[in-house]
């Protein structure tokens, strides 16, 4: 056995997390006011095709400039009350957590990933054993090593669809027909 | 009629299965990325602005003390070289002493505690030691199936230093005899790696007239790790 530390098993995130982990400003990832903000929007669908309310994204994304370091300031909490304090609004932490709504529908806001063509997304919820890792891809790249390792009907699914207002739509459907690509490392 | 007895008394049948799985769980097999470039081998980080020290404590957060039994959990979070996970966060969140939830869905018919909510964060010092001051959770009824009750559990979430190595998972407290019944935590199916999710009793972690301690240490690896023993999955 070369590893001596055996890890600890990953159990599923239930239906009750959300007095818990959601935060203010957690979708927010972006700078308020920074010129080139785009949304990465979606639903997400279960092995019926039925929106999943109960669903929790977390994205890690790099800088525009590339850099992966990320920092500080996500999930900040108020020291005076102990509540959820939202972001600083200036500074870019590349994490973002956020909750589907009753319709299955989730939003983020933040700025164009540098060096990498995807948003990096785990997906958490009641009945998944483990998160789910996929790839919000905002631009093609007929290069990437994960991609050109895809069927065309597989890859079409890491591929965020532009849309006005800077917004891209990925929807994750975690079962069944058009079912996402998702990911393991390692 | 009477049905044969078990030739194996020492293995009780496994619970029913978590009905949660059938429709969220994907058919096609994960795929394996292996760029050593990839986005995911870094992570998120958090700092002293993410928590406040009284975050730890779940119960000071109203003006009144919760019910239920005082403990604090405390352990180290390692990866799996064995080095310290140094100041990242850990998020807990739980049902109060009575099995209920503070989140309007929970509708189990049990008392809300008004100086209870059951959430908590720190960060990891630099030995890796994560420690809360709480009330010890209830165990509750769920739709599962037939008189289906979860073992009292504390949910944690543990950030890593890659987004691989992001954990969220559920620890139990030792001699529950719901646990042998709870599909949730047999849905690990492996009895060694289940039991690193059952805390230990430790006295020497108890505070005289104050607390009773529980030790759990963590190990963070990445999803593919969680439902095998070494070998069978990589």
């Amino acid at each position: 056995m070369t590893t001596p530390h055996a890890p600890t098993p990953s159990q599923t995130i239930g239906p009750f997390y959300g007095h818990a982990l959601p935060a203010a400003g957690g979708p927010d990832i972006a700078p308020l006011a920074h010129p080139d903000r785009i949304t990465l929007h979606g639903y997400v669908y279960d092995g019926a095709g039925d929106p999943v309310h109960d669903a929790l994204l977390e994205i890690w994304q790099p800088a525009p400039d590339g850099s992966r370091t990320g920092a500080p300031g996500s999930l900040r909490r108020d020291p005076v009350t102990g509540r959820p304090a939202g972001r600083d609004g200036v500074t870019f932490t590349g994490f973002g957590r956020v909750p589907t709504d009753a319709d299955g529908h989730w939003a983020i806001h933040t700025l164009p990933p540098g060096g990498a063509p995807y948003l990096s997304i785990a997906l958490f919820a009641r009945g998944l054993l483990n998160q789910l890792y996929t790839r919000a891809y905002v631009r093609d790249d007929p290069d990437d090593a994960l991609l050109t390792t895809l069927d065309p009907g597989r890859r079409a699914t890491l591929l965020a669809q532009a849309g006005p207002h800077r917004a891209y739509r990925f929807d994750i459907r975690l079962q069944g027909e058009g079912e996402t690509v998702f990911l393991e490392f390692g | 009629m009477t049905k044969p007895l078990t030739t194996n008394l020492t293995k009780p049948p496994s619970p029913p299965p978590y009905r949660s799985l059938k429709l969220r769980t994907p058919h096609g097999p994960l795929v394996r990325v292996r760029d050593p470039e990839a986005v995911e081998l870094t992570g998120p980080v958090f700092g002293v602005t993410d928590v406040t020290p009284l975050d730890g404590d779940l119960t000071r957060q109203h003006t009144g003390d919760p019910i239920g039994e005082r403990i604090t959990v405390t352990g180290r979070v390692r990866d799996r070289q064995g080095r310290p996970v140094r100041g990242q966060l850990v998020e807990l969140w739980q049902t109060n002493a009575a099995g209920r939830y503070a989140h309007r869905r929970d509708q189990h018919p049990a008392p809300l505690d008004p100086n209870f909510t059951g959430c908590g964060r720190c960060l990891t010092d630099d030995d890796g030691t994560y420690a809360f001051t709480t009330i010890r959770p209830g165990a509750y009824a769920w739709r599962n199936h037939d008189n289906a009750w979860r073992p009292a559990h504390l949910h944690f979430s543990f950030f890593g230093t890659a987004f691989t190595q992001r954990l969220v998972t559920q620890m139990y407290f030792p001699g529950d005899p719901l646990l042998a019944l709870d599909p949730v935590l047999h849905s690990v199916t492996d009895e060694v790696a289940r039991a690193r999710l059952v805390a230990a009793y430790d006295h020497d972690l108890s505070v005289p007239e104050w607390s009773l301690g529980y030790r759990w240490d963590v190990v963070l690896d990445g999803p593919s790790a969680t439902l095998f023993e070494d070998g069978e999955a990589r």
